[in-house]
Order: structure tokens, then sequence, then C-alpha cells
């Protein structure tokens, strides 16, 4: 096996792995101030991607151009699902949560089903089949442009919750929820515009996702367990974690399927959850709890 | 003794009457199953990881109704089952279409899902006839209520080797070498094993494998297992696949500037609608070696011309011919079992003999397994987003192409 080869297989690996980490950020976001376990996270984001393919086949527009518009409408549906279905459940024991969620995400996928049918759907641009050849390594074009995007949107996230008032409120609100109340914070409202901001985490990352790989109304599972993975991995409520986590899942799943057998590449990314759950049980960038 | 055995007048007029019911409703019994139309559950993924195969599948027994009627078979109830791409749930909802009224069943086109409804349909004593699913063990169990229209894994190599093989010598261009890569669920885990063995009896086929990638079907990235193929620098890439996979591994050819002499299907995927609708001229050119249809027999030309009608710019393909097919089997033998029977039902399919048919071969008949042995698969290709058939001769419509046109040149 030649150096290229390798060094394709792993720069490739961290590229899909940022587009992850983006994916796996709107849960922890979520997770980090309301405490709840969003279980139709992966569901949201084949939402985004059948918008997609809607405005892609209906006015051609490129999935870069759609980021922000997409990333608008995933907002606004969980700002409203949190308002309206979560928020009564938020003092309701645990399972109650998990069986509301889990509902919800069969209703989108039996929704999507209905409306789009079960083939696979993707789109393909001008770029979709171009690829950057890089001193004799190849690099998906696609990729590069989607993991680009991601750790824009990332980067602005961080920039929010940091420099922003209502950022900062939102922080307040995860770390001392009856504090935020006594300074007469609308823990609600923060509650679902913090919703609407893991739901457009997921949006932007379910449209660069277009670029690279095509969707199924039945993907959805899959994809919350991996944002499961790589959150848990990454830190549970940590923001980096989410990022160093779909890196690391990213670039394990490529190498590991390199050197060992690609159909058990899955395997490496739960090995890594496994020593992690082992050995730093909080995740790599969690905070232990007392 | 003797007055013990005698019939008395009471029990002469008691078997009279018992006779007469017998004799007086039997004709209306077998009346009634000829007339009421057969009432068949049909098992399909139409939803989860092969829902879109399901619904195609689907379009095969929407196009059944008029043909039977054309052919003056008796009529079909179809009752739709949806195994949900899940061997469990294809278990129940076998049981629930028996316990629903369903006196034959067909499908499921996996062969898991295949193989727990055949367990099933034994237990119960049900008719069960299998459209499209290739793992040998299934029709090896000594069931008496279990036919398969449809090759074996290892009928489907042999035949792909004796069709590769009669290509590359009408081409007169062959390559040296290959890489074989294979879904691992039970269809392309039987394909694989199958493959080496099946290979090294066919001393002509011109290629020697380098390398054996297995990948996991639902993956959404193939661009490893792709690197991991270019990097054996191989001439033809040997393929079992499903679908959405197919389409991932083009894409990642096309990305990677990896363009093989040659790519051998054995599998789904690589011919169909989906694929060729989304890859466009990126599509062109991959061999599929699959069981298919005789584009020159009669009732293929009736099965085109149904869903032309049915599902204009759909191409017609193995999904629509076996599924047709074992509906075929099951309107056959109800006809001439006349009744609905189980038993008499299934005896009557052991004993079908259909020359006029639409998969390649003499026609449809089973052995004592259940199997019908008969079949032979074809080998086409994909032009200009339509398919032809190359191979084997006697069932062609055009001459193969090879090697492929470079992907960077078209």
């Amino acid at each position: 096996m030649t150096t290229e080869v390798v060094l394709k297989i792993a720069i490739s690996g961290v590229l899909t792995g940022l587009v992850y980490g983006l994916m796996a950020l709107g849960l922890s976001v979520i997770f980090g101030v309301v405490r709840v376990v969003n279980f139709a996270h992966g569901e949201m984001m084949t939402i985004a991607m059948y918008l997609v393919i809607v405005f892609f086949s209906a006015l051609g527009l490129d999935p870069l151009l759609m980021l922000v518009p997409i990333s608008a409408v995933l907002f606004a549906l969980g700002y409203l699902m949190q308002r309206a279905i979560i928020n009564p459940f938020i003092n309701r024991p645990e399972h109650s949560q998990f069986m509301l969620l889990v509902a919800v995400a069969l209703i989108m996928v039996n929704a999507l089903l209905l409306i789009f049918g079960p083939d696979s759907q993707g789109i393909t641009t001008t770029y979709s089949f171009d690829s950057f050849d890089v001193g004799g390594i190849i690099i998906d074009a696609g990729k590069v442009y989607a993991a680009i995007a991601a750790l824009i949107v990332a980067v602005a996230l961080f920039a929010f919750f940091r420099l922003t008032l209502t950022g900062k409120a939102i922080r307040a609100c995860a770390d001392n929820y009856n504090g935020a109340l006594v300074v007469g914070l609308d823990v609600k409202r923060l509650y679902s515009l913090t919703f609407g901001i893991g739901a457009a985490c997921v949006g932007a990352a379910g449209t660069m996702l277009m670029i690279v790989t095509d969707v199924t109304p039945a993907i959805g599972p899959a994809y919350t367990l991996l944002a499961f993975v790589i959150v848990i991995t990454g830190g549970l409520g940590s923001m980096p974690g989410a990022i160093v986590g779909g890196v690391l899942i990213g670039l394990t799943e490529a190498l590991g399927g390199f050197f060992f057998t690609p159909s058990a590449k899955t395997m490496f990314s739960f090995a890594i959850l496994v020593l992690v759950l082992l050995f730093r049980p909080q995740g790599i960038m969690g905070r232990k709890t007392a | 003794m003797a007055s013990k055995n005698r019939i008395s007048r009471r029990t002469f007029t008691a078997g009279m009457g018992a006779a007469g019911i017998v004799a007086g409703t039997a004709p209306f019994n077998i009346i009634s199953a000829q007339g009421a139309p057969l009432k068949v559950g049909v098992l399909l993924p139409r939803s989860g990881a092969q829902a879109g195969i399901g619904q195609d599948c689907q379009r095969g027994v929407d196009i059944t109704a008029g043909i039977l009627k054309d052919l003056k078979l008796p009529a079909l109830q179809i009752m739709n089952g949806d195994t949900e791409t899940n061997v469990e749930v294809a278990r129940a909802r076998a049981e629930r279409l028996i316990n629903e009224g369903a006196q034959l069943l067909i499908g499921a086109f996996d062969s898991g899902q295949s193989t727990a409804i055949a367990q099933v349909a034994e237990q119960k004593g049900i008719p069960y006839v299998i459209n499209i699913a290739a793992a040998p063990p299934i029709t090896e169990q000594g069931y008496k209520f279990v036919f398969r229209n449809f090759p074996t894994a290892p009928v489907i190599l042999a035949n792909a080797f004796e069709n590769q093989i009669e290509i590359f010598k009408a081409t007169g261009n062959a390559p040296k070498t290959a890489v074989f890569m294979h879904v691992n669920d039970t269809f392309g885990t039987a394909m694989q094993k199958g493959f080496t063995g099946t290979m090294a009896r066919f001393a002509d086929t011109p290629y020697k494998v380098l390398e054996t990638i297995a990948y996991d079907g639902t993956a959404r990235d193939l661009s490893v297992e792709v690197a991991k193929a270019k990097a054996t620098n191989a001439e033809a890439l040997v393929m079992v696949s499903r679908l959405n996979d197919a389409i991932l591994i083009t894409r990642e050819l096309v990305k990677q500037r990896w363009s093989p002499k040659a790519v051998l299907s054995m599998g789904p995927g690589w011919y169909e609608d989906q694929y060729l609708k989304t890859l466009g001229k990126l599509g062109d050119g991959p061999m599929s070696f699959v069981p298919w249809y005789d584009p020159n027999k009669k009732l293929s030309k009736a099965l085109e011309a149904a869903l032309a009608k049915a599902h204009a710019g759909v191409n017609m393909n193995t999904n629509h011919v076996y599924t047709f097919e074992a509906l075929l089997v099951a309107a056959d033998a109800y006809k001439r079992a006349g009744s609905a029977d189980p038993k008499a039902l299934a005896d009557a399919i052991r004993a079908t003999n259909i020359k006029d048919n639409v998969s390649p071969g003499p026609g449809i008949q089973f052995d004592a397994k259940g199997q019908n042995s008969a079949l032979k698969n074809s080998a086409i290709q994909n032009r200009g987003g339509k398919l032809v058939t190359i191979a084997p001769k006697e069932a062609s419509n055009a001459k193969p192409e090879h090697p492929m046109k470079p992907y960077d040149k078209r």
C-alpha cells in the first residue's frame, strides 16, 4: 500500500468526520442545555436532505447556497417542536421523553416515505464528480467543500455562544437552571431557541451531506445512532467534543476499513466508543460530574 | 356377533343421508374453489433498506392480472404484506397473511427473509413460491411446500462465467486481473462463498482475482472500499451489490479517477432504472450477469408491453419478471389443481410445466426439491440508459461492447 493511498483515505475520513461532527454538534447543544436527548436527530437531518432535493429539483440551487435557508427552516422546525411538543415533557421522566422523541422520529420517517417514496435520491452538482490531485493524492472536491462549510458553521456557533448575549443566556440556563430563572431569564424561550439552533446545525450538516451521499427515508435512525456515538465519544454536552468526536470516528472508520476489512468499519467506531466509556466515561472533552 | 354386524334400517338411512350430503356439496366446493380467485399473500420489502426493490417487484404484481386473463388463467386475489426488510418481520407477516386467509404465498426478494417465510409456510402447510432469493439452502431442507423459480447463487455464478467467457471470446479482448467486491448480506456472502469454487471450474476464465473486498451494503460512504480496490491496479471490477451501493461505488470510481476495463456485476444494482437515471452517461458500460428474460419470447414481449402501459419509462428487469412468473406459477397450479386445498396446490405446483414463459431456458418446471433447475441466466449491458441482452447468444438482442469507455472520456 502506498503512502499516497493511506493519506488519501485519512484525509477523506477527516473531511467526512467534520460533517458528522457538525451533525453531532446539534445533538450536543440540545442535550447540553435542554437536557433532552433528541432521538429524532437523524430523522431531522433526513428532512433537511430532502429539502435539498426539493430545492435542487425545483430551482436548481447549489447545496452550498441552500445552507442558510435550509438551516433556517430546520431552526423553525426545532423551535416549534420544543415549544409545542417537548416543553410539556421537560419535567417528566426520561423514559417519557424517550418515547415522545422516538414517536416523532417514526412519524418523520413514515411521512418522508409517503411523500418521497422509498427510492434512494441524490443530486448531481457541477462538482459532484470532481476531485483535486494534490501531489498524487486524490481528494474528493465535494467532501472538501462540505467540510469547509461545516467548519464555518461550527466556528459561527462557537462565536454565538461566546460573544452574544443570547448565547451567554443559553449557557447560563445550561449551567444553572434555577439561577437562570432567578435572574429573570425566559428559560422556556431559551430552550426553544437552543433546540432550534441544534436543529439548524443538523440542517446545515444534512445540506452538506447531500453533496457527498444520497438519502432514503430509512437512513435517519443510522444517523441518529452515529450522532450518539460521536457525542458520547467527544463528551456529552461539549461542543468542541462533538467536532473532535466526529473527526475521530470518521478517521477511525476510514483507516480501520482500509487496513482491516471495510465491512467491519462501523465496528471500529463502536470499539472507540467502548474504550472511551471504559477509560474516560465523560468523553474525550467532557467534564467529569460529581 | 352376526347381529352386531348387521346394518339396521336406521344406520342405512343415516349413512345414505351422510353420503348424500357429501356427494351433494362436494361439487359445489370445487365450483366455489374454481370460481373464486386464489388468495395470494405477496410478501415484499416495501419499506426499509430494500424498499426501492420491493416497490419495483410490486410493479411485476401490478401488471400480472391482465396477462393471466389473456392466458385464460384464473384470477388471483392479492394480499399485500410488508417485510420491512427485516427477517423477523417477514416471519410475522407470513403468519399473519396465512391467518387472514392467504392460500399461497409469494416473495420476498431477499434470501434471509425468504428463508424465514419458507419455515412458516412449511410449518403451516401453505404453498410458497419464491420470486427472488438465491441462497441455496432454502430448497435443500426437504420442504414440501416451498418452490423457487429463481436460480441459486452457484447457478448464477456458473452462468456468469459461461457468459463472460463467451463475451470475451467474441470481443477478442479480456481483462487479465480483477478485484472482487461484494456486499456482506446473506446473498452477497453466499455469492462470495461460491465465487472462488465456481471460477476454478472454468479454466477459460481470463482473469485472476487479486483481492476480495467485503463491504456493508448500508454504508453511507464507500470511498475507502473503492480506494482499496483501486490500489490493486486490477483491470476489471467484479461486483455483487445492491442498488444504493452500486450508485455510490460508481460515483467513487469517477471521483477517484479509476476506469476499469470492465465492471462485471453478478447481482442487482447496476442495471436498475434508478442507477441509470441517477448516473446518466456514467451509468453506461457495466455488464450484469443476472437472472433476466429472453427478449425473443412471446410472453416477454407481452410483459414488456404491459409494463410500458402501466409504468411508462420503466425498463423491464429481474424484479418484474420473476415476481410475475411466481404469480404465473400460482395461477397455473390453481387452474390445474381445481381447488385451493394447500396440498392439491402444492402437488400441482410440483407438476408445473410452463413452456410459454419469460425467463431464459426451456420453461418452468420444479425438481424434487422444489427448485427450477432448468433456468438460464443472461448477460446484459447498459447502453444509452437502456439495457441490451448480450449473452447467451441464443437469447440476446445485441453484441457486447468491451472494453468499457473510460469515465473521463464520456
